[in-house]
C-alpha cells in the first residue's frame, strides 16, 4: 500500500560544515542518514523522530533539525491525521512512548510559595542548619514510654532518605541495564532509593540492594525469596500514571538471554503483564498479599502499594491504608511509559495535583495519614514541583522521566520502538552501551543534588529548617488561575488572600 | 462523615502572627505572691507590645475553691449569657456564680461582660471518656457553637486575665492587684496582621494549662492539619492555640513528661540524634518520626504553665529571646533580662537556654533550673 505518511522534521546539513566523519549515520537509530550509491550523504526526512542525536553527535554542528508542517485546523491536527492515516494503512493500536504531550493544565505551575518576611526570618542555609532527611514508612499514633521513661512504642520499618527524592520504577527491558545502573548507583551515593520496577533485579545490581526497591507486579516477573531480600523497600504494582487499568507487553523480539534471565522466563517469550493482579480482585485481596510479602520478609521492610491517580483515588488510598501498606505511591497522568497505546497515555486518568490533594485530605479525614508515607509521581520536572507536592502532602516525589531527560532523553517519544538512540529505552546490547554507568550516575547526582540545594533554599526563605514542616503544610501555597472549586479541591488559597 | 472542608480545605483565614513580650514567675515553694513581678515586668518591656492584646494567668489563685473547676467567661453580648449558663448548668454542678470585679479604665470604652464561674461535676454526668476530655468537649463547644461567649480558661485553682490593651490597663481593668499566686505568666501582643480582639490575647488556657507565645510558626499550616485529626477545634484566631493543643495531646493523652514532650516539639537536628547515645537516640528518632507534623518549626519562645510546673521553651536555633533568671526558689522567664533585673535586682544566676532545651521548673524541687548556659 503506497504510505501518505509525511516527514515531521527537516534535516538542514551545512555542507560546508560536515566533515564526513560518518557520526550521524553511526547515531541514528532510524536510519535517517545514509550514504547513497554514489557515496554522497543524505538524509530520509520521514523517519527522522526529532531526538536530535545526530545534532549532539555532530563535531562540526553541521546539522539542524526543524520542526516540520504548520497545523492544519484546531481539530485536525497533524497528529491526528498522522494517526488516521497509520490507523488506515495498519488498522492496529498506536503505540507510544514517555508521557503524555497533550496541552491539559500543569497546576504545580498555578502554584506559588511563601517567603518570610520581617516578622519571621528567612534562613540561609549554607550557614543554618536545613534538614531534608525524610523517614518512609507506617508511624504509631503515639509513643509510649515505660514509668522509667524507656521507649515501649516499636516503630514499623522506615526507610531513610537524605532527600525527599527518589527515583521512579523503571524496568530491566523498559530501560537498559545501564540506566537502571546509573540510578542504583546515584541512589546509593545519594541516600535514596531506585526501583527496578517490575522486569526482575539484575544479579549485577544485587550489591546496591541498601537503596533499592523491587516490585511485585503482576506479571510477577523475577519474583524470588531472594529478590524480596535484595531489597529495602517492596512495592506492589497495581498500576501507572501512564496508562491505568491496562497491563504492559514486552515482545519476545525485545527478551534476550540477560532479560530473560532477570524475568526468570524463556528466552525470546513475550512477556506480558496482566491488567490486573490476578490474585487481586479486591481490597481485601491486596491486604492479603500485602501480609504475605511482609511475612515472607519478616516483616523487616515497609511494603509500598503504587496506583495510577484515577477518579476516585482517595477512596482507594483510604483503603490500602487499611490494607496494612507502609507507603502509597500516587503516580498521576503525566508519568511516562516505557510502551502505552496512545489513546490510553493521552485520556485515562487525573492529575498528580488533585489525587495528591485529595489523597492526603482524605487519609487525614479517616485518621489514616500516620499509617502510610505518601510518594507523588508523574511528571515532576524541578525543585518547585518537589516543594509543591510535599507542601500539598506528600512524604517524597519520585522522579522517571526527570531522571532519563538527565541521562540524555530529549523526548522524542520512541521508547516503545526500543530504538532508542540514546541508549536508554532499549535492550538492544549495542544501543545500550551508549550509555556509561558511572558518568550516567554523576549526571543523576548532580541533579538530585542541585534539586536539593533548591528545595533548602525555598524551605529557608519560608523560615523553615526541616522538610517535615513543610509536608502537607498548605499555607504555604497560594494559587494564581485557578477557579474556586479547584482551589477548594487543593486545599490552597488564592494569591493575596 | 466528617466535614470533608476542614480536613481538605483549612484555609486558617483567621490566624494571626505574633511577636511580643513574655514574662513568667514561680515561687517553688508554692508560697503566693502578688501581681507585682508581672506587672512591673511587662511595663519595663512596653514598647514590645502595641497595645492590640495583653494577659495573665494566675496558679494558686483560688485557694478556698480549689476542688471546683473556676470558669472565666468572656461575653461580647449580653445576649450570649443565658444561653451560656444554661449550657454551663446542663453540663455542670453551678456551685457559684458571679460578675468579676472590673473597674474603669479610660482605654476600653465599652468592654466585654466577664463572669466567673466555679462548677463541680454532678456523679454520673460523664460517660466513656476521662473529665478532662470532657471538660475540654465543653469549652470547645461554648467556643465554637455558643456565638459571643468564650472561656478564658476553664482550670482549678487558676485562671486567665486577659484583653485587648496594654498590660498595665488589662492589670487595672480586672483589679489584679487583689490577687496572689505562686505561678504568674503574662503576655504583651504585638499582632501584625490584623487588629487583635478580646479572645485572641493570651494567655492561651486549657484545663490547668496555660501558654504565651513571642513567635510565628511557620509550621502552622501542618501542625494544625495533624491536631485536628486528633479532635482539636480550633478557634481562638492565633497560632498560639497550636503550641497549647500540642502539649494537651503530648501530656496530657499521651502522658509524655513535659521534658520529652519538649524534644518532640523542638527535637534536636538529625545529625545530633546520631551522636547520643543507643538509648536516647532510638527514643529521639521515635519521637522525631512519629511527631513530625508537630515539630514547631519558624521563631519562638513560649512559656507554658500548669499547676506544679513552669516550662520555657524555644524554637531549635532560637530565634525568639528567653532568659532565665533565679534567686533562692524565686524562677523567672522573660524576653528581656532587664525585665527581671527590674524587679529582682540581686539574681543569684542568669542565662539564656540552648535552642530546643526545655527549663523547668518544678514545685518543690530544690535543684537549679534545666538548660545549659552560654548557648
Amino acid at each position: 500500500m503506497k504510505t501518505y505518511f509525511e516527514s515531521r522534521f527537516t534535516i538542514n546539513r551545512d555542507r560546508n560544515l560536515c566533515i564526513n566523519c560518518t557520526s550521524c549515520t553511526r547515531q541514528c537509530t532510524f536510519g535517517v542518514h545514509y550514504y547513497d550509491e554514489k557515496g554522497e550523504l543524505k538524509s530520509r526526512d520521514e523517519n527522522c523522530v526529532g531526538c536530535q542525536r545526530c545534532v549532539a553527535y555532530c563535531p562540526t554542528g553541521a546539522i539542524t533539525i526543524k520542526g516540520n508542517l504548520p497545523e492544519a485546523a484546531s481539530n485536525w491536527t497533524r497528529e491526528v491525521i498522522r494517526d488516521i492515516t497509520a490507523q488506515a494503512e495498519n488498522g492496529a493500536v498506536i503505540l507510544t512512548g514517555s508521557g503524555t504531550d497533550k496541552p491539559y493544565p500543569i497546576y504545580w505551575d498555578r502554584f506559588l510559595l511563601n517567603a518570610s518576611q520581617v516578622t519571621n526570618p528567612s534562613l540561609d542555609p549554607l550557614r543554618e542548619p536545613m534538614e531534608l532527611d525524610t523517614y518512609l514508612g507506617k508511624k504509631p499514633d503515639r509513643i509510649e514510654l515505660s514509668p522509667e521513661g524507656r521507649l515501649i512504642t516499636k516503630l514499623a520499618p522506615q526507610v531513610k532518605l537524605k532527600t525527599p527524592i527518589i527515583f521512579s520504577a523503571m524496568s530491566f527491558g523498559a530501560v537498559s541495564l545501564p540506566v537502571q545502573e546509573s540510578l542504583a548507583r546515584a541512589a546509593t551515593q545519594l541516600g535514596t532509593l531506585w526501583n527496578c520496577g517490575e522486569g526482575g533485579l539484575h544479579p549485577g545490581l544485587y550489591q546496591y540492594h541498601e537503596n533499592t526497591t523491587v516490585q511485585v507486579a503482576s506479571g510477577r516477573f523475577g519474583v524470588s525469596p531472594g529478590y524480596l531480600k535484595k531489597a529495602q523497600v517492596i512495592e506492589i504494582k497495581i498500576g501507572q500514571g501512564a496508562k491505568p487499568g491496562i497491563g504492559g507487553h514486552l515482545p519476545g523480539e525485545k527478551v534476550n538471554a540477560e532479560i530473560a534471565a532477570t524475568r526468570m522466563i524463556p528466552e525470546g517469550t513475550d512477556a506480558l503483564s496482566p491488567a490486573p493482579h490476578h490474585d487481586i480482585y479486591s481490597i481485601e485481596d491486596l491486604a492479603q498479599l500485602v501480609s504475605a510479602l511482609k511475612e515472607a520478609t519478616n516483616y523487616e521492610k515497609p511494603i509500598s502499594v503504587k496506583i495510577a491517580a484515577v477518579h476516585n483515588s482517595a477512596a482507594i488510598a483510604s483503603g490500602i491504608a487499611r490494607s496494612g501498606a507502609d507507603i502509597i505511591t500516587i503516580d498521576g497522568f503525566r508519568g511516562g511509559t516505557g510502551a502505552s497505546p496512545k489513546t490510553i497515555r493521552d485520556n485515562v486518568g487525573i492529575p498528580l495535583e488533585f489525587a495528591l490533594a485529595s489523597v492526603d485530605g482524605r487519609l487525614r479525614q479517616d485518621g489514616l495519614r500516620n499509617k502510610v508515607s505518601i510518594v507523588a509521581s508523574g511528571g515532576i520536572r524541578g525543585s518547585a514541583d518537589v516543594a509543591k507536592a510535599i507542601a500539598l502532602g506528600a512524604d517524597a516525589v519520585a522522579i522517571g522521566t526527570a531522571a532519563l531527560v538527565a541521562l540524555g532523553c530529549q523526548l522524542c517519544q520512541q521508547c516503545h520502538t526500543g530504538r532508542c538512540p540514546w541508549g536508554i529505552c532499549t535492550t538492544d546490547p549495542a544501543l545500550s552501551r551508549r550509555i556509561d554507568p558511572q558518568k550516567g550516575a554523576s549526571r543523576l547526582v548532580n541533579l538530585i543534588n542541585a534539586w536539593s540545594i533548591e528545595l533548602k533554599e525555598m524551605l529557608g526563605g519560608m523560615g523553615i529548617n526541616a522538610v517535615e514542616s513543610l509536608r502537607g503544610n498548605r499555607d504555604e501555597l497560594r494559587g494564581i488561575e485557578l477557579n474556586e472549586k479547584e482551589l477548594s479541591i487543593l486545599g490552597i488559597r488564592m494569591a493575596g488572600e | 462523615m466528617k466535614d470533608i472542608e476542614r480536613y481538605q480545605n483549612p484555609y486558617h483565614d483567621e490566624k494571626v502572627h505574633e511577636a511580643c513580650a513574655i514574662f513568667g514567675a514561680m515561687a517553688k515553694s508554692g508560697k503566693t505572691f502578688s501581681a507585682e513581678f508581672a506587672i512591673r515586668a511587662m511595663s519595663n518591656m512596653r514598647e514590645r507590645g502595641t497595645g492590640l492584646g495583653a494577659g495573665f494567668a494566675v496558679y494558686g489563685l483560688y485557694p478556698e475553691m480549689k476542688d471546683l473547676y473556676a470558669a472565666h467567661v468572656m461575653y461580647l453580648d449580653k445576649a450570649a449569657i443565658e444561653s451560656t449558663e444554661e449550657f454551663l448548668s446542663s453540663r455542670f454542678q453551678l456551685v457559684y456564680k458571679e460578675e468579676m470585679p472590673t473597674r474603669k479604665v479610660k482605654a476600653f470604652r465599652e468592654p466585654p461582660t466577664f463572669k466567673r464561674y466555679f462548677l463541680g461535676l454532678r456523679d454520673g454526668q460523664i460517660e466513656d471518656e476521662s473529665e478532662e476530655d470532657y471538660i475540654v468537649r465543653q469549652v470547645m463547644t461554648i467556643n465554637n457553637e455558643l456565638a459571643g461567649s468564650y472561656v478564658f480558661s476553664l482550670g482549678r485553682d487558676m485562671g486567665v486575665f486577659k484583653g485587648l490593651g496594654y498590660p498595665e490597663d488589662i492589670a487595672e481593668f480586672f483589679c489584679l492587684e487583689n490577687y496572689r499566686g505562686y505561678i504568674w505568666t503574662a503576655h504583651s501582643r504585638f499582632p501584625t496582621n490584623t487588629p487583635g480582639w478580646w479572645g485572641g490575647a493570651h494567655p492561651f488556657s486549657l484545663l490547668d494549662l496555660s501558654v504565651v507565645h513571642n513567635g510565628e510558626l511557620s509550621s502552622y499550616g501542618i501542625n494544625r492539619r495533624y491536631l485536628e485529626q486528633s479532635g482539636y477545634n480550633f478557634s481562638l484566631k492565633t497560632d498560639t492555640e497550636v503550641v497549647a493543643y500540642a502539649f494537651d495531646l503530648l501530656v496530657r493523652r499521651h502522658h509524655l513528661p513535659p521534658e520529652v514532650a519538649a524534644m518532640a516539639l523542638a527535637p534536636p537536628f538529625w545529625d545530633e540524634i546520631d551522636r547520643r547515645e543507643a538509648e536516647e537516640r532510638s527514643l529521639l528518632l521515635a519521637l522525631r518520626q512519629t511527631y513530625s507534623s508537630l515539630l514547631l518549626n519558624g521563631p519562638f519562645a513560649i512559656i507554658i504553665a500548669r499547676h506544679g510546673e513552669m516550662i520555657g521553651l524555644t524554637d531549635r536555633t532560637r530565634l525568639r529571646p528567653l532568659i532565665v533568671g533565679r534567686k533562692g526558689d524565686m524562677v523567672f522567664l522573660s524576653s528581656e533580662e532587664s525585665a527581671i533585673r527590674l524587679v529582682e535586682p540581686g539574681l543569684e544566676e542568669v542565662f539564656s537556654p540552648c535552642g530546643g532545651e526545655p527549663v523547668i521548673s518544678r514545685l518543690g524541687t530544690r535543684e537549679a533550673v534545666g538548660g545549659a548556659i552560654n548557648c
